[in-house]
């Protein structure tokens, strides 16, 4: 089975440790986390992981089973990028300097829809928000010019179709 | 507003009182019907030890002489019960030392709660004395585990530790309490969880599925039964035992499975997997529909799983999702506990006999009885075999006993060879394979079954692990028997550097002490047979003594246990020889 990219989306309670329970599970099977961003979800009180592995689909399936096993988890899903709206957000922080002698850099801010958060003497801080492709070539056309700091965030992504979390949740306030 | 993401049941069984967290912690223990726990005191524990002193009367409190020995005597008491078993540490090493014994109850799926003491929350992270993250330690062998720094926290969280343990499939929890938290006082009530939201432990059934079960069971006509150790988790055997009989499918079990049906049961065909009987092994790739009962398809049952059953439909009941497809694709499968799942099924089931595919078991049982048991019970030259003795002690126990093994060559023999007329009786490490295993369970096996016999069967090796707790055994007068098949090797290992690496017997050998002056130093009844003509009266003596008894055995140095299935292969391309 060829190994591609997933997207495993797990709510759970808002607990300390579970984040190293989650990733303890990746750990145990020798498979390396592309990102992970923990957040909270639209359900009050409850978090969201967003996790993305390169791995096939059996062994994603087996993963989501693993870490909806734990007590603290309500549900993980795994989807394929192409079931899910999803972005990266990065920071570009460049020399003044640069950028107000070389106009190409406001040209490919401008090309790349990326926008100026802060301005400074010293420095500009751009942000870029989009697919890994879109943020990787502005870094690609930033970077001759001497990037001063670089980051970007983990993946994030809503899905396409329904996530019935509040459904399942309503479920046990009924039943208990 | 405050979530709900726990729910208790409404009536408190106490009064509302001021204690301590100390006291909270063995009030807990008593509300959840706890009588006995295992453990060893030290700084960071101390104040719960000193509540266990006032309640003496109430909760027996067993000091054994290594924090391991009372994970593995927390095990063997839940085993043997069916109930909760617990252990206390205090921290840093103590905490740590319990490890094993919860790697083990979580790959065995045996409930226990592990109370630790932990460093005051004031000093947490400061590498204080003691101080260790055994949280972050145990949380890839717990099922659950949780750090309570405030005292009115106890309450809750230990009635949602026992909750965790018992339900579902059930493991090990542990719970790590500061010692500020022990000492503060709340204002104690207790109220037994009900519920978490986030945790089901109760899968849904789907009647679908169990009635195509019961259609392909009916029309099997090779069907065959693996049945593991979720019908004991489950309270399931009597059920287990109907619907065996009444669809007349010959039924194995796993290494965990052993004692949930009788042993001489006509329709038990014996054990499955690396060590397990010829019939069962070779007929998994003959059957038309593999029935899989609580069981979760371990490598050492399955072999390689590219050969395992292919030919086969399988059906696989069991209660934890993630098990369904994890190592073998399952057909059909059955979610849910099987005390509820079998019941279900059993109604759906006609009645049947498999006269003629059970008779190919019995034909594969005469061609491992006539190459290998017949030789194993009856040799008549040389040392004592190991299944000799497991034979003098069935003809004693008449398979009533409670046999508790550790891990190695006479942990197979003792499987194999086992009479068992009752449940609960086979107490070994499974999955995790931890020697030093049984001398430890068989202290908590005794104690949660004291009614009934119960006899550790260990190897030199495993016996030096924990001997220590022969000092456990000498203090509580706890009447374990206890059985040394004394091979002067690390026996299993040397099998191996037999058969697999050309006789190199690397770190092997093993020069031993007098085991017999050991046991007398803790002042045991102990003796030592090497003689075959011997051995009837040595195990007799053993079996009818009403005190703990050391019994060493000297038995062949080189025996190696057949049938095997190598590594790698299929399990139909069993060893014999």
């Amino acid at each position: 089975m060829e190994k591609k990219d997933f997207t495993v989306s797990v709510y759970t309670e808002n607990n300390i440790g579970l984040l190293s329970r989650i990733a303890a599970i990746f750990q145990k099977r020798h498979i390396n986390i592309e990102s992970i961003t923990a957040s909270r979800s639209e359900v009050n009180e409850v978090m969201r992981f967003t996790i993305v592995v390169q791995v096939t689909e059996d062994q994603v399936k087996k993963i989501a089973g693993q870490i909806e096993k734990q007590i603290e988890v309500i549900k993980a899903f795994y989807h394929t990028d192409d079931e899910m709206i999803y972005q990266e957000t990065a920071l570009y922080k460049i020399n003044s300097a640069d950028f107000v002698e070389d106009l190409n850099i406001q040209d490919f801010i401008k090309e790349s829809n990326a926008r100026i958060v802060t301005v400074t003497p010293k420095f500009f801080v751009i942000e870029k928000t989009g697919k890994r492709h879109e943020t990787d070539s502005l870094y690609e056309k930033l970077k001759p010019y001497g990037l001063m700091q670089f980051v970007r965030s983990g993946t994030i992504a809503v899905t396409k179709n329904e996530m019935p979390i509040s459904k399942i949740l309503e479920k046990f306030d009924t039943t208990n | 507003m405050e979530v709900k993401t726990a729910s208790f049941e409404k009536v408190s069984s106490s009064k509302q009182t001021t204690v301590s967290g100390a006291e909270a912690v063995i009030k807990c223990l008593l509300e959840e019907g706890v009588d006995t726990l295992y453990g060893y005191p030290g700084g960071a524990i101390m104040p719960v030890y000193d509540e266990l002193y006032k309640y003496q009367n109430q909760i027996h409190h067993v000091l054994t002489r290594h924090e391991q020995g009372a994970s593995h005597a927390a095990q063997g008491y839940a085993r043997v019960s069916g109930k909760v078993g617990v252990a206390l540490a205090t921290s840093g090493p103590g905490a740590t030392n319990l490890v094993t014994g919860i790697a083990d109850a979580q790959i065995d799926s045996t409930p226990l709660v592990c109370i630790t003491g932990q460093v005051g929350s004031h000093l947490l992270g400061s590498d204080a004395f003691q101080e260790t993250d055994i949280i972050g330690i145990s949380t890839p062998i717990t099922k659950w585990n949780y750090q309570i720094t405030k005292a009115e926290e106890i309450p809750e969280i230990l009635a949602k530790a026992f909750f965790i343990a018992r339900s579902g499939r059930p493991g090990p929890v542990l719970i790590d309490i500061t010692k500020d938290a022990q000492f503060a006082s709340l204002d104690f009530s207790y109220k037994k969880c009900s519920g978490i939201r986030s945790y089901k432990p109760k899968p849904e059934i789907n009647l679908i599925e169990v009635e195509r079960a019961a259609q392909a069971m009916n029309n099997a006509k090779k069907p065959m039964i693996v049945f593991g150790q979720g019908v004991i988790l489950g309270g399931a055997e009597e059920l287990f035992k109907q619907v065996v009989e009444k669809s007349g499918i010959p039924a194995a079990w796993t290494i965990l499975g052993l004692s949930a049906m009788p042993t001489d049961h006509p329709l038990n065909v014996g054990m499955v997997g690396m060590h397990g009987n010829y019939g069962p092994n070779v007929l998994t790739n003959e059957c038309d529909v593999l029935i899989a009962i609580g069981m979760r398809f371990d490598d050492r049952v399955t072999g390689n799983l590219e050969k395992y059953a292919k030919q086969a439909k399988v059906i696989h009941f069991e209660i934890d999702p993630a098990e369904i497809n994890k190592n073998v694709h399952a057909d059909i499968p059955v979610l849910g506990n099987v005390n509820e799942t079998l019941k279900v099924l059993l109604d759906l089931l006609k009645p049947n006999k498999h006269e003629a595919w059970h008779q190919k078991f019995k034909d594969h049982y005469k061609i491992e009885f006539d190459k290998i048991i017949k030789n194993d019970l009856n040799a008549e030259r040389g040392k004592i075999g190991m299944a000799e003795v497991i034979d003098e002690i069935n003809k004693c126990s008449k398979g009533d006993a409670v046999i508790v093994s550790d891990v190695g060559q006479h942990q197979m023999v003792a499987c194999r060879y086992s009479k068992f007329n009752q449940t609960r009786s086979n107490v070994t490490s499974g999955g995790l394979g931890t020697m030093g295993f049984a001398l430890p369970a068989a202290i908590g096996a005794k104690m949660g079954a004291p009614e009934r016999d119960v006899v550790a069967i260990i190897g030199d090796g495993g016996y030096q692990m924990t001997i220590q707790e022969l000092g456990t055994i000498f203090q509580t007068k706890v009447p374990v028997k206890i059985v040394v098949l004394n091979n002067d090797f690390l026996g299993m290992v040397r099998q191996w550097q037999q058969l697999f690496f050309e006789k190199r017997y690397a770190s092997t050998e093993m020069m031993n002490p007098d085991f017999i002056t050991i046991a007398k130093g803790y002042h045991i009844k102990a003796k030592q047979v090497s003689k075959r003509e011997d051995l009837k009266e040595a195990v007799t003596e053993m079996m009818e003594s009403k005190e703990a008894y050391f019994l060493e055995v000297k038995v062949e140095q080189e025996e190696n246990v057949f049938p095997m299935v190598p590594t790698g292969a299929s399990v139909s391309d069993i060893r014999l020889e």
